[in-house]
């Protein structure tokens, strides 16, 4: 932040909130029409439009983090320590929760009774 | 650079070096520590909801068929009031941060202008979610709980939700709710469901066009289950009480879990915006009367705007996990 006195990021802001209801404008057409090529088909564990929709949420955190938090213009190992600690540890966190969600769905589904005779 | 030091190191803050690390101030740092530990909080409950999803991924509720509704329009509208409302929020970061940027270049009127329209939008945003609560625990259609947990929910012909209302018989019942003043003094019950269980089992046997629909989700369709007409009998015999609306101890949408965790990670998110209003509201004070012009700098807006971006960054992985996925 050693250069942010001379001029206005006005025009680099409105870019930014342009991308991003691009961004959702997008996420929220697919989410109501739910294109069956997508929705049904199944990828690494969850459906394909589930990877678009999680992809394109990082898409957005990247924007917010980066340009309206300004990370971008933080030092660099700033930037690092932040990122890559919080990416790390959710990513981590992430994967066990899940993985263990899988395998406990194994066995409520095995126990799960879905007719009464 | 000099602009946005909030003190000059001469043996200050930073007891030992003096230096700003990383060239970030005191408190700029202290607000990305908290940041950091509060995504973490986020992500635990985030991925307490994703454990529990997967669970029960073969019988979670649609969100689709849960958020369908739009303020003082009928009919079926999914993801679009909460579109508006990430609209609004992303808008309200947009704002902040343009009071940012006009703070760094000292411009008082500007910085007043910006922080007014993020409260403003900050404001609107908490009073949808508190339509969408209300929404949610008023409920749709009613559905009927089995003794073991289970939701069921009436479809017509077309596979559409139909509420009980429409078809439940109108025999009288005899069930009147207990209140304090006619039973026990220290017991009271809420209040008493539209219709009752007897009356659900009598339409649904003198209605054929009527079909009972379960939690199950077909993996291959991604759609509930509708079950035959014997089968459905036979959840009937286990149906112990009629459900309208969610809380925290039922759902007529299904899981009890979801509502739990829609209550409670949008309510924490809610409370963030909430906390996050009164702040701005203090800043932008602040502001009018010249404290920052005084100080020299705007660092304290910058600050509460990175608080700002990142209740914003967590409703963007909320709509994503609650309402899209």
């Amino acid at each position: 932040m050693s250069h942010e006195n001379s001029h206005s990021h006005a025009a680099l802001i409105w870019k930014v909130f342009g991308f991003l209801s691009v961004v959702t404008v997008v996420e929220v057409i697919l989410g109501i029409y739910k294109p069956a090529p997508l929705h049904l088909t199944h990828v690494l564990g969850t459906s394909f439009l589930n990877w678009i929709f999680l992809i394109l949420t990082l898409v957005k955190a990247y924007g917010i983090a980066w340009y309206f938090m300004h990370l971008k213009d933080e030092k660099t190992w700033l930037r690092r320590a932040i990122v890559w600690t919080v990416v790390f540890l959710i990513g981590y966190l992430s994967f066990f929760l899940l993985y263990e969600g899988g395998a406990l769905g194994m066995i409520d589904q095995h126990w799960t009774r879905w007719s009464y005779n | 650079m000099e602009a946005i030091v909030a003190d000059t190191p001469k043996g200050g803050v930073w007891s030992g070096g003096g230096n700003r690390p990383f060239d970030a101030s005191y408190g700029k740092m202290m607000m990305w520590f908290f940041i950091m530990s509060d995504a973490l909080t986020f992500s635990g409950f985030l991925g307490a909801y994703g454990l529990i999803r997967f669970k029960f991924l073969d019988s979670w509720p649609i969100a689709d068929e849960v958020f369908t509704h739009i303020p003082f329009v009928h009919g079926n509208y999914p993801m679009y009031y909460v579109a508006f409302m990430t609209f609004i929020l992303i808008f309200s970061s947009v704002t902040m941060v343009l009071a940012v940027d006009a703070g760094k270049l000292m411009q008082k009127s500007k910085v007043i202008l910006y922080m007014g329209l993020t409260i403003i939008g900050g404001l609107i945003f908490v009073g949808s979610q508190a339509w969408e609560w209300k929404t949610f625990i008023t409920g749709s259609y009613g559905a009927l709980q089995l003794e073991d947990g289970k939701i069921v929910q009436f479809v017509d012909e077309s596979g559409h939700q139909v509420t009980l209302q429409s078809f439940a018989s109108n025999a009288a019942s005899e069930r009147v709710r207990h209140e304090k003043q006619n039973g026990l003094w220290f017991v009271e019950e809420a209040s008493l469901p539209s219709v009752t269980l007897q009356q659900v089992k009598e339409g649904f046997a003198s209605n054929p066009n009527i079909s009972m629909r379960t939690e199950l989700i077909n993996l291959d369709t991604k759609k509930k289950t509708i079950v035959s007409r014997e089968e459905a009998n036979k959840f009937l015999d286990n149906a112990v009480r009629v459900v309208e609306g969610a809380n925290l101890t039922e759902n007529e949408y299904g899981k009890t879990l979801f509502a739990d965790f829609f209550f409670f990670i949008t309510g924490f998110h809610g409370f963030h915006v909430f906390s996050g209003i009164v702040i701005n509201v203090i800043i932008f004070f602040n502001v009018i009367i010249g404290t920052y012009e005084r100080r020299g700098h705007y660092e304290m807006v910058e600050k509460v705007g990175l608080y700002w971006h990142f209740v914003d960054l967590v409703w963007v992985f909320v709509f994503t996990f609650f309402y899209l996925i």
